[in-house]
C-alpha cells in the first residue's frame, strides 16, 4: 500500500509505482474531476498541482510523488488563487463542454499563485499547454485577467 | 450590441438535477450510481405530478423539472431549452431543475430528423415551437385550475414566476398547489403563445445551468461514471480499417499487475484491469497478428485519385435555374477546384462507455448525441429486446458529430458480454484518433462566367461521401445527399444561370461521418474562396462584389455591412497582412465574418483579429451565441491551419495531439461577435463559426500574398513561394 497527500488528506491505495497519478486519482481513488485527454502530456486536461506547481498527472508516476502535496480540481477552491479563478470562470461564463476546464483552472490557478498580475505573454506561457476543443480561449484569457484584478 | 451584459439571474436554488424524480426515470446528473438503482420508467407515470407533456413536471411543492430532449455537449442547449420552456410556462426560473431525457423518439425526437439526435445546429430551430407550445399549454392548464378554484374567468387570471394571479381580487396560487388540479385539465390544442415583447427570459444573456459543476470537478461525464465492483478496459481494433484479429499471444499481458481478463473478438481485442493503466499496459503487452484484409494497401494517394476521377463525371442535379450552357458560353469563363481533407473529431473526452449486464438486462452509461440509436444498437449487440436496455446519458466532453455514432457503445457491450462484472471501456487517444468516423474528403469543381462585373453563370459540382445515405437513408433521394449540397443550393448571390450537382464517391477503406459544420463546411469554403478569385478577376473589392449580387437579401447585406464597419474593412494594413471575408447561407443564420491574418516569408500564418456579424433571428441566449461563434471559429480555423488525417497502408498516420495539432491559446487573437437584433424565428448557431473561419482565413492569405489556396489545410510551402495561380 502507498500513501499520497491529496488536498490536505492522506490517501492510501494499492497501485504499482509506475502507475501515472492520473489513474490513481480517477480509477483507484474515484476522484474523477481530473480528466484523461491524451496520456502523453500534450493537452493538459489532467493538470494537478504538485507543491503548488502545475504538472501533467498522466505522465507522473505515483512513485515519484513521494511526500509532495497534491492539489486537484476538487481541492483547488480552498486556495485564494483557485477560488478567484473558479469565480472568474463563472462570472465570464468561460465553460462550454467543460471537459478540459479542470486542467485549465488548475493551470490558471498555478499561474496566479506565482504571478499575481500576469500579462498576455505570461498567460500564453502558462496556458499554451492546455487544449480546449470548444475554443474557449478568448474567455479564458479574459477570466484570468478578471481573477488577477480582484484583490 | 457588442458588449454583452452578463447574467443578472443568480438564483440560490436553481440547480441542474440535484435530485431525481421520485419515479426515477430521470437520472441524477451528479449521481449516476443512484440513477442506476432506479427502474426504467416511462415519462407518463409521474406519480401524481403535473406532467402535461414530455418536457414539464411540476410536483406539489412547486418543484419544476424540465426534461431536455437535446444533449448538452458544450453548446449551452440545456440553458436555451430551459429558457424557452420556462418563458412560456412563466416558471420561476430560479427554481427549475433540469433532467436528461430517457431514450424515446416519440417523446423526444428531433422534429427535423425524426429521431432523438442532437446535431446540425438544429436544437433551437427544431424545438422552438414545440417547446413554446409545451410551456404555454401547461401555463393554460395551471391558469384554468386556479380559475376554477376561485370561480372566476380564466381570462381574468395571469401567470408569473411560478404562480397564477387574479389581480382583481389580489389572490395568488403557486404552481405546486395547483399541480394536481392542473393535471385534470384538458391541455389546449393550440395554446396561445406570448408576444415576444413580453419575454422575460428569452434574449437575456443568462448564466448556464451546467457550468458551476464544471469548475469544481463535480460534473459527471460518461467517462466519470463509477459503479460498485467495476473494472476498467481499453481496446484495440485492427489498425487497418476493416481488418480482423488473426492470432493473439496473451502470455505477457496476463503477467501485468492488475490485468484481470483478455477479451478477443473477431475484430478487436480488449484488456480488462483494475484501472486504466493496468488495462493499457496489458494491451501494449498483447501480441496481436492482424488479418489486415482488403484495405491493407490503401493510401491517401489512392483516395484522392478515386475522388478526382469521380468528380470528372456528371452528377445528380440538385438545383438548376436559367440556362447553364448558354450562361457559361457567354462572358469570361473562370474555373477552379477545391479540395478538403479527412478530419478527426478529437473530442477532449475520449470515447468511452460503461456497461453492466444483469441476468436479462443491460445498463449503459455514456455521453451520446443519439440516445435511441445507442439503445437499439446496444440491444442488438447484447442480444436483448430494446426494453431490456437502459441508457443513461451524461454531459458530453465534446461531441462535434462523433457521438452521433453508436460504435463505441456497441464495442463496449460486446466486450462486456464476455466479462462477469461491470466495466468502463475507455479508448486511448490514439485509438480514438485512428478509429474515428472521419469528416470526408471533398472535391468541388466550379465553372463560372463573368459579365458586367457580376456572375452570369455558376456551375458547381460537389463530390464526396454521402453520410446521410448511411446515417438517415430516407434523406438520400434521387442520388443527392442533402447534407452534401447544403449551403451550395442556398447560394445567396443573384446569379441568373445556376446549376448544382452532386456526385457520390465513397472513399476506399475510411469510414465517414458528420463533423461540426457538416456539409456547409465544404461548400462555404469553396464558394467563398472562389468569390474572392472572381472579385479579383473583375477588379472589385470582395465585399463590394458580393454586395452587388445581394440586392434582394437584406439580412445578408446587413451582416456584410456591419462586419465591414466593425472590421475596419478597406483601412490600410501593414505589408503581408490581409483581411478576408466570408458570407454564409448556412444553418438558417445570416453571418458575415472577417479574419485578419499576417503571413511571414516562410508561409507561416498568424491570426491577428476576427470580427463576425450575426443575425440568427431571435437570440435566445446572447451570451451563449457569442461563445459558440468564438469557439466555432477556433474549431474551423484549427482545421484550416492544421487539420489533415492521412492514410498509408490502410491506416491513419496521425495518433495524438503531437501530430494532429490544435490551435492553442497563444495562437488565438481577439474575436469580436456583433449580434444583429431580429424578431425572426431563431436560426442555428453551434456550427456557424466553424464554417465561417476557413474561407475568411483563406481569403485573408489571398489578400496578403496573392496566393490563391484551393486546398486545406493551408499549404505553407505554396504560400511562401508567393506563386499566384
Amino acid at each position: 500500500m502507498a500513501t499520497l497527500k491529496i488536498n490536505g488528506e492522506q490517501k492510501t491505495f494499492d497501485a504499482a509505482d509506475d502507475t501515472p497519478l492520473l489513474w490513481v486519482l480517477r480509477d483507484v481513488l474515484g476522484m474523477t474531476g481530473t480528466k484523461f485527454g491524451c496520456g502523453i502530456a500534450q493537452c493538459g486536461a489532467c493538470t494537478v498541482h504538485l507543491d503548488g506547481k502545475a504538472v501533467r498527472s498522466c505522465v507522473l508516476p505515483v512513485g515519484a510523488v513521494k511526500d509532495r502535496a497534491i492539489t486537484t480540481i476538487e481541492g483547488v477552491g480552498d486556495s485564494t488563487a483557485g477560488a478567484k479563478v473558479q469565480k472568474a470562470w463563472l462570472d465570464l461564463e468561460v465553460i462550454q463542454c467543460g471537459y478540459c476546464q479542470s486542467g485549465q483552472i488548475m493551470s490558471a490557478a498555478a499561474l496566479l499563485a506565482a504571478t499575481p498580475k500576469p500579462d498576455d505573454a505570461d498567460i500564453d506561457a502558462a496556458m499554451a499547454g492546455n487544449i480546449c476543443r470548444c475554443g474557449t480561449y478568448v474567455r479564458i484569457r479574459a477570466a484570468i485577467k478578471r481573477a488577477a484584478s480582484e484583490g | 450590441m457588442t458588449v454583452i451584459e452578463r447574467a443578472s439571474v443568480a438564483p440560490s436554488r436553481r440547480s441542474l438535477l440535484t435530485g431525481s424524480l421520485a419515479g426515477g426515470f430521470l437520472l441524477a446528473f451528479h449521481l449516476p450510481v443512484r440513477g442506476a438503482d432506479g427502474p426504467a420508467r416511462t415519462p407518463d407515470a409521474p406519480d401524481g405530478k403535473f406532467a402535461p407533456n414530455a418536457f414539464i413536471r411540476i410536483d406539489n411543492a412547486g418543484e419544476t423539472t424540465l426534461v431536455m430532449p437535446q444533449v448538452e455537449m458544450g453548446q449551452g442547449i440545456y440553458t436555451a431549452v430551459a429558457m424557452i420552456l420556462a418563458e412560456e410556462l412563466d416558471a420561476d426560473f430560479a427554481q427549475v431543475t433540469l433532467a436528461h431525457a430517457p431514450p424515446n423518439d416519440k417523446l423526444y425526437g428531433n422534429p427535423l430528423f425524426g429521431l432523438q439526435a442532437t446535431g446540425g445546429s438544429t436544437s433551437v430551430r427544431a424545438f422552438w415551437q414545440p417547446l413554446r407550445k409545451a410551456g404555454a399549454g401547461a401555463r393554460a392548464q395551471l391558469i384554468q385550475a386556479a380559475a376554477e378554484q376561485w370561480q372566476v374567468d380564466a381570462a381574468s387570471c395571469t401567470a408569473s414566476r411560478g404562480q397564477v394571479i387574479h389581480a382583481a381580487s389580489g389572490r395568488t396560487l403557486g404552481y405546486g398547489a395547483l399541480a394536481e388540479a392542473a393535471s385534470k385539465q384538458t391541455p389546449p390544442q393550440e395554446p396561445k403563445l406570448k408576444d415576444s415583447k413580453n419575454f422575460f427570459l428569452i434574449g437575456k444573456p443568462l448564466r448556464r445551468f451546467d457550468t458551476p459543476d464544471k469548475t469544481n470537478g463535480k460534473a459527471t461525464y460518461g467517462i466519470d461514471v463509477m459503479l460498485p465492483g467495476m473494472k476498467f478496459a481499453t481496446l484495440a481494433q485492427c489498425p487497418v480499417f476493416g481488418g480482423k484479429v488473426g492470432k493473439v499471444d496473451d502470455s505477457a499481458a496476463k503477467k501485468i499487475q492488475g490485468v484481470r481478463q483478455i477479451v478477443v473478438l473477431d475484430d478487436l481485442v480488449a484488456v480488462v484491469g483494475d484501472h486504466m493503466w493496468a488495462a493499457k499496459k496489458g494491451l501494449e503487452a498483447l501480441v496481436v497478428t492482424w488479418d489486415e484484409g482488403a484495405n491493407a494497401a490503401v493510401s491517401s494517394k489512392d483516395i484522392w485519385e478515386n475522388l478526382r476521377a469521380a468528380s470528372a463525371k456528371d452528377g445528380a442535379v440538385a438545383k438548376s435555374t436559367g440556362d447553364i450552357a448558354k450562361g457559361l458560353a457567354s462572358g469570361e469563363k473562370v474555373e477552379a477546384d477545391f479540395e478538403l481533407p479527412f478530419l478527426a473529431h478529437a473530442t477532449m473526452e475520449p470515447l468511452n462507455c460503461v456497461v453492466r449486464f444483469g441476468p436479462d438486462s443491460c445498463e449503459i452509461w455514456t455521453g451520446t448525441q443519439i440516445m435511441t440509436r445507442v439503445q437499439s444498437e446496444a440491444a442488438k449487440a447484447a442480444g436483448l429486446p430494446v426494453d431490456k436496455v437502459t441508457v443513461t446519458n451524461h454531459v458530453l466532453g465534446g461531441g462535434f458529430g462523433r457521438k452521433l455514432e453508436p460504435d463505441m457503445v456497441v464495442a463496449a457491450v460486446r466486450i462486456a458480454k464476455q466479462v462477469d462484472m461491470p466495466i468502463k471501456v475507455v479508448w486511448t487517444r490514439e485509438e480514438d484518433m485512428q478509429h474515428d468516423v472521419y469528416r470526408p474528403v471533398y472535391r468541388d469543381t466550379i465553372s463560372a462566367s463573368l459579365s458586367g462585373g457580376k456572375i452570369a453563370a455558376w456551375k458547381y459540382r460537389v463530390t464526396g461521401s454521402a453520410i446521410l445515405a448511411r446515417w438517415l437513408p430516407p434523406a438520400f433521394q434521387k442520388g443527392i445527399d442533402a447534407d452534401g449540397v447544403d449551403a451550395a443550393v442556398d447560394i445567396p448571390y443573384e446569379i441568373p444561370n445556376l446549376h448544382i450537382e452532386y456526385v457520390r464517391a465513397e472513399p476506399p477503406a475510411v469510414p465517414t461521418g458528420f463533423w461540426r459544420g457538416v456539409g456547409p463546411n465544404n461548400n462555404v469554403f469553396a464558394i467563398e474562396s472562389f468569390m474572392d478569385e472572381l472579385a479579383r478577376k473583375v477588379g472589385k473589392d470582395p465585399i463590394a462584389f458580393r454586395r452587388d449580387m445581394l440586392t434582394k437579401q437584406p439580412r445578408f447585406l446587413a451582416a456584410l455591412d456591419l462586419v465591414a464597419e466593425k472590421s475596419g474593412w478597406g483601412k490600410p494594413l501593414p505589408a503581408r497582412v490581409g483581411r478576408g471575408v466570408c458570407l454564409q447561407p448556412a444553418f438558417a443564420s445570416f453571418i458575415a465574418t472577417v479574419v485578419e491574418a499576417e503571413v511571414d516569408s516562410a508561409g507561416e500564418v498568424k491570426l491577428r483579429r476576427i470580427v463576425t456579424a450575426v443575425d440568427t433571428g431571435i437570440a435566445v441566449n446572447p451570451n451563449t451565441i457569442e461563445a459558440q461563434l468564438q469557439g466555432g471559429l477556433i474549431f474551423g480555423l484549427t482545421a484550416a491551419l492544421y487539420g489533415d488525417i492521412t492514410i498509408d497502408k490502410g491506416r491513419v498516420q496521425q495518433s495524438n495531439f503531437n501530430d494532429y495539432r490544435m490551435l492553442r491559446i497563444d495562437e488565438v487573437p481577439p474575436i469580436e461577435v456583433h449580434l444583429i437584433k431580429s424578431g425572426e424565428a431563431p436560426g442555428g448557431i453551434g456550427e456557424t463559426g466553424t464554417t465561417a473561419g476557413p474561407p475568411a482565413l483563406r481569403n485573408a492569405i489571398y489578400a496578403a500574398t496573392g496566393v490563391a489556396l484551393r486546398r486545406l489545410p493551408i499549404d505553407r510551402t505554396l504560400i511562401a513561394s508567393g506563386k499566384k495561380s
